[in-house]
């Protein structure tokens, strides 16, 4: 908290001082108990995490060094071979490139979707939106896959042409025609995966947004809008970076639906409209049914880097709430 | 309070009603599937097979020898109630790996033990090791969806210059030379392969290297290493998409042409008239393997060059592999009957209608006698 | 609550309130009729320049729709409402798009699932029925689904719920900090990898079988960081001032988070514990490595290998035959509809407990 790297936040309604410091003084034992139980749980936690990272560890380790070719630089994936050559570098492109496409689209329409619901449709259908929204969370991955390689690919092809037509000049959106199975489908695939929980969390943080402000807001003669800007989305920032960082876990280790939809290659293409290229979780789930123990290995040891991006992307964003610190006004 | 009580009542009554529904639901399914649609025709007699042993057997790895499994399984079931086969196809790597951790009883396997694997398998069987079963093959189709050509031959250089993207449209004219009366479109050739590890990617490409090896310059594996192409995951994802693309061509299982209806190419082998991908034709190219294992080790090494009449060489034998010694003591005794009968004639005559190749009456002989010395 | 909210639709709606008396206003009619003819251009232009995706008509559309607004309220109303206007249309519009997909996703899961779904299909398991012929059912994998995800849930959600609260209500120095820490790493686990650490320790080290608790437990590594991350969301936006009062009337902290903080947020928690549930009922890779998948009823989650939906839905989708795929549709929308009923009880439950407020 007086750090910039302080990783438990102030959120807008600063609970944890206040809490913490009479908690300091308590000797009931009611209390002791409770106390003991909740840190208890958070060191099974820190346990079974411990004992997952020190298994990571040990067979990343195992393969790394088993691995004949530079395991950051190299573009092929043979683990299996005799001679095992291996790299993750167009896996980390793809990974990385189809989840910031995904982040593009979602937050900003699930940011929407969640004011839509809770400030702006009529109330009548705003509770049901609510349901639904949280069951789409829960369609199970591989039926996206299915809709998206049977529904979504082949609409896509033509929209995908229109961009070439007036963005193909910058290399990023060109697109050669054929199947339109390339990493931007699949962020696009993704962003409509993850709106729902980013949607869902959202809405139920718009919703806690204090009502004195923004009747306040609304008696000095704000519009809508600003009664928003001013007090809603301050207040919900926290929120909603945190649920878009679930969005992003989701989008991240995504497996089937990427499965399906990509052609994968190992190679990186310049456009993101081409086939190719391919994600750390799509690699694993492709080659781990042929894969020998060392094999396995290797997959493990590509999971452990999609671990540590995760954990950066996740740093990054405790940095942003951070940084917006200053702003607390919800404590009114 | 009061209310808060009255609440508190209630939620434990919900929660009550859930469980107990949900162990009164527990009581009311049912296994027997046997009066449901379509499940009668390939039902054997089930009177040839000899029960022993009992309880639950565990098994996985290939996929592609899947529905032949699934047929065995039910006509075994069938005869002996006592014994339950769960056989996961989960990939034949998976399956080999699971087996050497003594989590199955056997494997399913579409390409045999590596040495390093026969080694390791010492460890688990007590005073022997693994060995490959040939159990059943299978022809590996080439299915394309070209509009305007029903009867495409192509021969192994045409391709592999295809799969190695050397060929790029429809009307080339090495393609045209196998094909004198067709209406060739001039069409891009979308060549699909799998994007995942696979036994049947490791056949074809060691077809394409072993009839081919001037035009297929890439060591052949389960991993795809030719040259452009698009990709796409499983044996239904790449005939989905052959059904989907104008101009597509890939390599799977013939059940999922005939299932998908996607017409297949006729193999130029050097014989008097192009070979068609069947059944038939899949068991002549096995007749012409050699074995290649050691022992009790039955490995096969096909011969992708022959030239014999109507032998479709690019074939997929797919093995069972268990311990010759050593196998574990309880599951033991159910594992040689399930193999004894796989084996058996009536067990290969159940393979047919499915689109697998049974064995030749040669290989299944030594299979038979393998088998009936597991211990 | 109701009349707060209620105020600025009128608002916006064009019913002349007192503040704005003096302003020209759009009439109330005016953005669905901008709508239409947005949508008509779109159509046109798309019609007209032979544009085969109806996604492009659509994306047209929707920027006329956003443009047209903004414009006509800038000329009429003045700034400040058109930039109200812009907002209100973007809302609509990011509402109406993302809605097209996720409601053809529905349609398309339904409109296929239905064709299978009838009793026999729930009553039945699949037996020893060849995957590629027509029949059989998912009733083991409705058993199985239950059970480990039942498990996972009495594993994680205690464990993650209590996490959350001491990370927001005693959490201070490294050790809170820590814990935040793992947390944030634990949701970047690939499920395969969760599915792996379970494989060597449980059934490898160990030497268990593949049982439905196995996979619950890898399920449950899951759901953690998920039911972590939301829970503590939600009890921070508790507000300070419900805890102060209940300590100043003497109630034990721990009896203030009991019966103030935790029925407050009650709502959002549910709604975390919910979507993480969500979460996992989908998880296909650690269940086949686990519960190893079977075609036959297996009622005890702690002996021998069960069947789980998703497993199921996978498992019929490699097959590939029509029969298998029409299984496939009609497990995923039996999966579907079983969170969808386990969502509406627990909102029921959460509504039923949840303080009454007067906001």
């Amino acid at each position: 908290m007086n750090s910039p790297s302080s990783i438990s936040e102030t959120p807008p309604p600063p609970a944890s001082p206040a809490g913490a410091a009479i908690s300091g003084k308590a000797v009931r034992p009611g209390d002791r108990i409770f106390l003991g139980f909740s840190r208890g749980s958070g060191i099974a936690l820190l346990v079974i995490m411990a004992a997952i990272a020190a298994f990571l560890t040990y067979r990343s380790v195992l393969a790394i060094t088993g691995d004949k070719a530079d395991f950051f630089t190299t573009f092929d994936w043979n683990a299996t071979g005799t001679e095992p050559k291996f790299g993750i570098a167009v896996l980390a492109f793809g990974t990385v490139v189809s989840s910031v496409v995904a982040m593009v689209i979602a937050v900003p329409v699930a940011v929407g979707i969640a004011l839509f619901i809770s400030h702006y449709a009529p109330r009548k259908l705003a509770s049901p939106l609510g349901y639904v929204i949280d069951l789409l969370a829960a369609v199970p991955s591989i039926v996206y896959g299915l809709w998206g390689a049977l529904f979504l690919v082949p609409h896509l092809s033509g929209l995908y042409g229109w961009l070439d037509d007036y963005l193909g000049w910058t290399g990023i959106f060109s697109y050669g025609g054929g199947a339109a199975r390339s990493l931007f489908t699949v962020g696009i695939l993704l962003a409509i995966m993850i709106l729902p929980i980013v949607t869902s969390v959202s809405r139920e943080v718009f919703l806690q947004a204090p009502k004195m402000h923004e009747e306040a807001a609304l008696a000095l003669g704000a519009t809508r809008w600003e009664v928003i800007r001013m007090s809603v989305l301050p207040f919900g920032r926290s929120g909603v970076i945190s649920a878009s960082m679930l969005g992003l876990g989701r989008a991240l280790g995504e497996t089937m639906a990427v499965a399906t939809v990509l052609s994968p290659s190992f190679l990186i293409s310049k456009s993101l409209l081409d086939p190719g290229g391919g994600t750390f979780a799509q690699n694993i789930a492709s080659k781990f049914s042929e894969a020998d123990q060392f094999g396995q290995d290797a997959l493990i040891a590509s999971g452990l880097v999609l671990f540590v991006i995760t954990l950066l992307v996740n740093g990054g964003a405790r940095l942003i709430i951070a940084r917006r610190k200053e702003y607390s006004g919800a404590a009114a | 309070m009061k209310l808060q009580r009255k609440n508190r009542v209630r939620a434990l009554a919900v929660g009550a009603l859930a469980v107990s529904g949900a162990l009164a639901l527990t009581a009311c399914g049912s296994d027997d599937t046997s009066g449901s649609g379509g499940a009668g025709g390939s039902a054997a007699k089930p009177a040839n097979i000899k029960c022993e042993g009992k309880g639950k057997l565990l098994a996985s790895g290939s996929s592609a020898q899947k529905n032949a499994m699934d047929v065995w399984v039910q006509n075994y079931a069938g005869a002996c109630k006592g014994t339950e086969i769960n056989y996961q196809p989960t990939g034949s790597g998976a399956g080999v790996t699971t087996f050497l951790q003594g989590q199955t009883a056997f494997a399913g396997s579409d390409s045999a033990l590596k040495p390093e694997e026969i080694a390791k398998s010492k460890k688990l069987c007590k005073g022997g090791q693994a060995i490959d079963l040939p159990m059943v093959g299978g022809p590996i189709a080439v299915g394309y969806n070209v509009p305007g050509a029903d009867n495409l031959v192509l021969d192994a250089p045409t391709l592999a210059k295809i799969f190695d993207s050397k060929i790029t449209n429809w009307n080339d004219a090495a393609i045209k030379k196998l094909n004198p009366g067709a209406k060739l479109p001039n069409l891009k050739i979308q060549a699909f392969h799998r994007s995942d590890d696979s036994g049947t990617t490791d056949n074809f490409t060691k077809y394409l290297k072993g009839a081919a090896p001037g035009d297929w310059k890439h060591e052949p594996g389960k991993k795809w290493e030719g040259s452009g192409g698009q990709a796409a995951s499983g044996s239904a994802g790449v005939s989905s998409q052959v059904k989907q693309t104008s101009g597509a061509i890939s390599y799977f299982e013939l059940s999922y042409a005939t299932s998908g209806k996607i017409p297949t190419v006729k193999l130029d082998t050097g014989a008097k008239a192009p070979v068609e991908a069947t059944v038939d034709n899949a068991s002549k190219a096995i007749s012409e393997a050699k074995p290649a294992g050691q022992g009790n080790d039955l490995a096969l090494k096909l011969n992708y060059t022959t030239k014999a009449e109507g032998a479709y060489p690019i074939t997929l034998v797919t093995y069972e592999i268990a311990c010759d010694k050593g196998n574990k003591a309880d599951t033991l005794p159910a594992t040689k009957s399930f193999l004894t009968y796989t084996s058996s004639k009536d067990g290969q005559a159940a393979l047919k209608a499915l689109g697998y190749a049974p064995l030749p009456t040669e290989i299944a002989d030594k299979v038979r006698k393998t088998v009936a010395t597991l211990s | 609550m109701t009349a707060v909210t209620d105020r600025p639709t009128v608002a916006s709606g064009g019913a002349p309130l007192p503040v704005s008396l003096k302003q020209a206003r759009l009439p109330r009619w005016a953005p669905p009729v901008i709508a239409l003819v947005a949508a008509g251009a779109g159509c046109g232009i798309g019609l007209g320049a032979g544009l085969d995706s109806t996604i492009q008509w659509g994306l047209i559309a929707a920027a006329l729709f956003v443009l047209g607004t903004y414009v006509l309220s800038a000329a009429v109303e003045g700034g400040r409402q058109a930039k109200d206007r812009l907002a209100t249309s973007m809302v609509w519009t990011s509402f109406l798009l993302a809605v097209i997909p996720l409601a053809s996703l529905l349609w398309e899961t339904v409109a296929r699932g239905i064709k299978v779904l009838n009793v026999y299909f729930l009553s039945h398991s699949m037996g020893t029925l060849p995957d590629a012929l027509p029949g059989g059912g998912i009733y083991h994998a409705i058993i199985g689904t239950l059970e480990q995800v039942g498990l996972a849930t009495l594993i994680a959600a205690p464990i993650g719920l209590l996490t959350a609260i001491y990370l927001v209500e005693y959490g201070r120095g490294r050790f809170a900090k820590t814990v935040t820490f793992f947390v944030d790493v634990m949701t970047g686990i690939p499920s395969i990898v969760a599915g792996l650490f379970i494989l060597s320790v449980w059934i490898l080290i160990l030497g268990f079988g593949p049982s439905g608790f196995a996979g619950a437990m890898a399920l449950a590594i899951l759901m953690m960081p998920v039911v972590v991350r939301s829970t503590e969301e939600m009890l921070k936006l508790v507000p300070n001032e419900l805890r102060e009062a209940s300590l100043a009337l003497g109630v034990p902290k721990w009896r203030t988070i009991l019966k103030v903080v935790l029925p407050t947020s009650l709502g959002g928690i549910t709604t975390g514990v919910m979507l993480a549930i969500a979460r996992i009922t989908g998880e296909t890779a650690p269940v086949l490595l686990l519960v190893w998948g079977a075609k036959t009823i297996n009622n005890n989650p702690f002996d021998g290998a069960q069947q789980s939906l998703p497993l199921y839905v996978f498992q019929q989708w490699q097959i590939g035959t029509d029969a298998a795929y029409d299984r496939a549709w009609g497990a995923a929308l039996v999966l579907i509809a079983f969170v969808m009923i386990l969502n509406l009880v627990a909102r029921g439950i959460a509504r039923w407990k949840a303080p009454k407020t007067h906001r």
